[in-house]
């Protein structure tokens, strides 16, 4: 079996401008979704605790809450998680919280709705570990796309660079977006899953890249729009095959992963699908509007003559 | 023929051997257990006797029960089972004894003894409670401060020299000495700095007088820090492995600069262990004094020179002398004696500094009484949720010295309770700095199988799908990256049993998704195969061309992906460092076998073939 037995010949460079305008949607969506509705943190970010609860039957979730701020657990905010017999209880940070504590009072108060119920987790995070944690996320995107950057660099011109790293920067800020839009709980998690979809799906990129540098040196009748396009095309097949069988097994880490790890792995197929569409359509276009020329391409050969060659 | 040298052939076989050796032990499972602590004591076989009746009788019948320094460990066959024998135990035997949850392997000895063992499983997997907390290193600064203080006054006293005060100054991390003349400055600096000569002296002046000023430098404060968080880290670990409380394999490490994160597998109620970490007790030996009034000293305020007025636990004033005979720091052992000859009682070791102060104060004073003061600081949140660090100190007894001793003795007057604490935290050692708790997790044992059951699911499921598509899109070759995506996860259970990292939810989410990474490397290969056959290449310089040639694209997709494991690995903690170890070492399991693997495969199939007409790809 074969999908693309014959390369296709899709005109990229052409379009490109609509592209660009779908990226800009996306981008100025997100950034405006994340900006206007906010995300969901979760308490890893905002400190607070969380009790995870199992009913032996779906509980009334009215009746729970009128329980709970009967008994002066203020700020509660309950929810079904997994299943409807599965209620996780989110309180606000508070200095005093002692986590068995608050656990224990929290199962005693649902024992008098349903005695079968048990506690199945606890956290409890203070609101200091929330903010270093930002911090620390924060500079792990950083030094991970500075460390990209410096890869990029060293292995292709300028130019290729520059359109790669915006490209890449794309990825995440879709991720956001669809973390605004679903208010699915963003955790530290979903941030590893997007700096690992930051490296995965660079890639993609490097192979297009690649073949860029190879056509532009034998293809030398070929305008640098035209080697970009034929680049793309001839790498398509595996760009697609790849990321169609690692997305069939992210997604059943998303069907049957389990509650903990949505997140996670809705992060990974959002940011693979993104990552995708910016390596095919983005950052060789960028490139070119940056003033790729085959040149620049060329001058590279002299001083590496034996440059590996490109991919399929 | 296809050439391909068999040393490659024979490596990749004898790795894929060890590997699966590796990952052996992990196919023997876990048992459910419970682990039995005594309060004050340990455990016997009257107790293992007791306890298993008391089960037996309620229908819950352990498979194996096990006596290890006094500590008792009964299996069972389920947790269900476990759960069911820890509700009846802690029940018909409330407060008697600590129980904790905890999992017995059930590999056999000879391969324990081989060093084979299984993958740990992280607190998501198996339960258990995680507890982060920090250490206030500004607290140590201001303890080695308050120390050196001491020391000043001490060196000063010893030498006769007149001075003004000593004062402390926190914020700018430096002691003052202050002097009322040049005469009496020159005479202390001596006396301080022949004290002292590892540390550096200024002179300066206050208000026109002078003064010796001794300065901590960046440098010292940092190492003061780290000494600090190492201390604790020691101190934790003596505290949790004391058979007073029933902890398996607890784990202490620190995290980031000021942080430690305790991981207790299997335990459900953690006040009991966060009542003992969290605590700083220690004891100080003081002589009484006994010429003065200490019901006049209570009354009046007025304590008589170079006394200090304590009370006892119920609440009776006593005077003692400022000047410590022996501290709790110059223990090296406790152990709290249930049923002494004048009760309860901890019998102490001294090391040989504190056994000759001992000694010399025990021949200098017989007859006289001499008291033992308990004093514990403790941190809690006031009602604005401040912190404030609060000290009780009491005397526990007083007794009159009868004999010369020196490094051996008991202290009477403990009641049980304390008395198990007191020895666990004196031999533990007192904490080098406060310790806040931050952070806080607990995993229900449902919980942990749940997310092992939903985690493999993934996995499986993940890897059918994977299989199937290879299988139909690549056909014979698919297979062949089929064989190697299970060698890859072989390889990479067997990295990470050996390497000894607990696997947790996260991890299983970067097996998954090294998965689909290794499959990404077999169709880069593939597809360049295909390629090359559609130039009208044979197929035997297909192969070779395919794999040659797709080497650097598997090096290029790998080592960004690798960049942002790395930098995962570095910044992250607890969840995300799961996540990133297994991916890196994933990538170069993935990258192993789909270069090296896969083509050994390739080479086993179609290599010995005189007549190469196509491939199945």
């Amino acid at each position: 079996m074969e999908f693309f037995h014959k390369v296709t010949r899709f005109p990229f460079m052409n379009t490109r401008k609509v592209w660009y305008g779908l990226s800009a949607v996306l981008i100025v969506g997100s950034l405006v979704l994340a900006g206007v509705r906010g995300l969901n943190l979760g308490i890893d970010f905002t400190g607070g605790v969380v009790v995870e609860t199992n009913f032996p039957q779906a509980p009334n979730l009215e009746q729970l809450r009128t329980a709970l701020a009967k008994a002066g657990v203020a700020g509660a905010q309950l929810q079904a998680f997994g299943s409807s017999r599965d209620i996780r209880v989110r309180l606000p940070p508070d200095p005093n919280a002692k986590g068995d504590q608050l656990g224990a009072r929290i199962l005693a108060v649902f024992t008098t709705v349903d005695p079968g119920v048990r506690v199945q987790s606890t956290s409890v995070v203070g609101p200091q570990v929330g903010q270093e944690l930002f911090v620390k996320g924060a500079w792990a995107l950083v030094a991970t796309l500075i460390l990209i950057a410096i890869y990029v660099l060293l292995r292709f011109t300028f130019k290729l660079a520059l359109g790669a790293i915006l490209a890449v920067l794309h990825d995440p800020i879709c991720v956001i977006g669809f973390f605004a839009v679903s208010q699915m709980t963003f955790d530290i998690t979903a941030i590893s899953a997007i700096l690992a979809v930051i490296g995965y799906s660079l890639n993609d990129t490097v192979i297009v890249f690649d073949r860029v540098r190879e056509r532009a040196r034998t293809a030398r009748k070929l305008t640098i729009a035209q080697v970009i396009d034929e680049s793309i095309n001839q790498t398509l097949s595996r760009t697609l095959m790849t990321k169609l069988v690692t997305l069939l097994v992210v997604v059943a880490l998303l069907v049957f992963g389990g509650e903990t790890l949505h997140g996670f792995s809705a992060a990974l197929v959002i940011g693979i699908v993104a990552g995708t569409y910016s390596s095919i359509y983005i950052s060789a276009a960028l490139a070119l509007d940056f003033g790729l020329r085959s040149d620049d391409l060329l001058e590279r050969k002299l001083t590496k003559p034996e440059e590996v060659d490109g991919l399929p | 023929m296809i050439s391909y040298p068999r040393w490659k052939i024979a490596l990749v076989a004898i790795v894929i051997l060890i590997g699966v050796l590796f990952v052996l032990p992990n196919l023997f499972g876990e048992q459910s257990a419970l682990q039995f602590a005594k309060d004050g004591g340990v455990l016997d076989e009257g107790d293992r006797v007791a306890i298993e009746k008391l089960l037996t009788d309620k229908g819950v019948v352990p498979t194996g029960a096990f006596l290890d320094q006094g500590r008792l460990t009964l299996r069972f066959t389920s947790t269900e089972q476990q759960l069911k024998a820890r509700d009846i135990v802690a029940e018909a035997r409330h407060d008697q004894y600590t129980i904790a949850l905890s999992k017995a392997s059930r590999v056999p000895e000879w391969m324990r003894n081989l060093g084979l063992n299984p993958l740990k499983l992280g607190l998501d997997l198996r339960g258990g409670v995680d507890l982060v907390y920090e250490v206030d290193v500004q607290g140590a600064i201001k303890q080695q401060l308050d120390h050196e203080e001491q020391d000043f006054r001490a060196s000063l006293r010893n030498a006769r020299v007149a001075y003004q005060d000593v004062v402390v100054d926190y914020p700018k991390d430096r002691v003052l000495v202050l002097f009322r003349d040049a005469d009496s400055f020159a005479k202390g600096k001596a006396a301080i700095v022949a004290d002292n000569r590892n540390m550096t002296f200024t002179d300066t002046s206050v208000g026109g007088a002078p003064a010796l000023q001794f300065e901590m430098g960046a440098e010292e404060i940092k190492k003061r820090e780290d000494d600090a968080v190492q201390q604790n880290i020691v101190i934790l670990r003596n505290r949790l492995n004391s058979p007073e409380l029933a902890v398996s394999e607890p784990q202490v490490a620190r995290q980031g600069v000021n942080q430690i994160d305790i991981q207790l597998p299997g335990l459900q109620n953690s006040a009991e262990v966060k009542k003992i970490l969290g605590k700083t007790a220690t004891l100080e030996f003081r002589m009484v004094d006994e010429n003065d009034n200490p019901l006049e000293a209570a009354a009046t305020g007025h304590v008589p020179l170079g006394t200090k007025l304590y009370y006892t636990r119920d609440k009776r004033p006593v005077l003692l002398k400022r000047e410590v005979v022996v501290t709790g720091d110059e223990l090296t052992d406790a152990t709290f004696q249930p049923n002494g000859q004048d009760g309860p009682a901890v019998s102490v070791g001294l090391d040989s500094r504190g056994a000759a102060k001992m000694l010399k104060n025990t021949q200098e004073n017989i007859g006289h009484l001499m008291a033992v003061v308990f004093i514990d600081r403790s941190r809690e949140k006031n009602a604005e949720g401040v912190d404030v660090d609060r000290t009780t100190e009491y005397v526990i007894n007083q007794a009159t010295i009868r004999g010369v001793f020196s490094n051996n003795f008991s202290i009477t007057g403990v009641n049980p309770v304390e008395g198990r604490e007191l020895a666990l935290l004196l031999r533990a050692g007192g904490l080098a700095a406060p310790l806040t708790p931050i952070e806080e997790r607990a995993i229900g044992p449902t919980l942990g199988e749940k997310n092992i059951s939903q985690g493999v699911d993934a996995i499986v499921f993940g890897m059918l799908a994977a299989f199937l598509f290879m299988g139909i899109y690549y056909k014979v070759f698919g297979l062949i990256a089929d064989l190697v995506l299970v060698a890859n996860v072989v390889l990479l259970t067997a990295l990470l049993s050996i390497v000894g990292v607990a696997l947790s939810l996260p991890g299983i989410a970067a097996v998954v998704l090294t998965v689909g990474m290794a499959v990404d490397a077999n169709i880069l290969i593939y597809e360049r195969i295909r390629e090359e056959l559609r130039n009208g290449v044979s197929p035997r310089a297909a192969i070779t061309a395919g794999f040659e040639r797709a080497f650097s694209a598997i090096a290029d997709s790998n080592v960004t992906a690798l960049l942002a494991g790395l930098v995962l690995w570095l910044f992250g903690t607890g969840a995300v460092r799961g996540f990133a170890v297994v991916l890196v070492l994933g990538i170069g399991t993935s990258m192993f076998t789909s270069l090296m693997g896969s083509r050994a495969l390739v080479q086993v199939i179609y290599g010995g073939r005189r007549k190469l007409d196509g491939l199945s790809i």
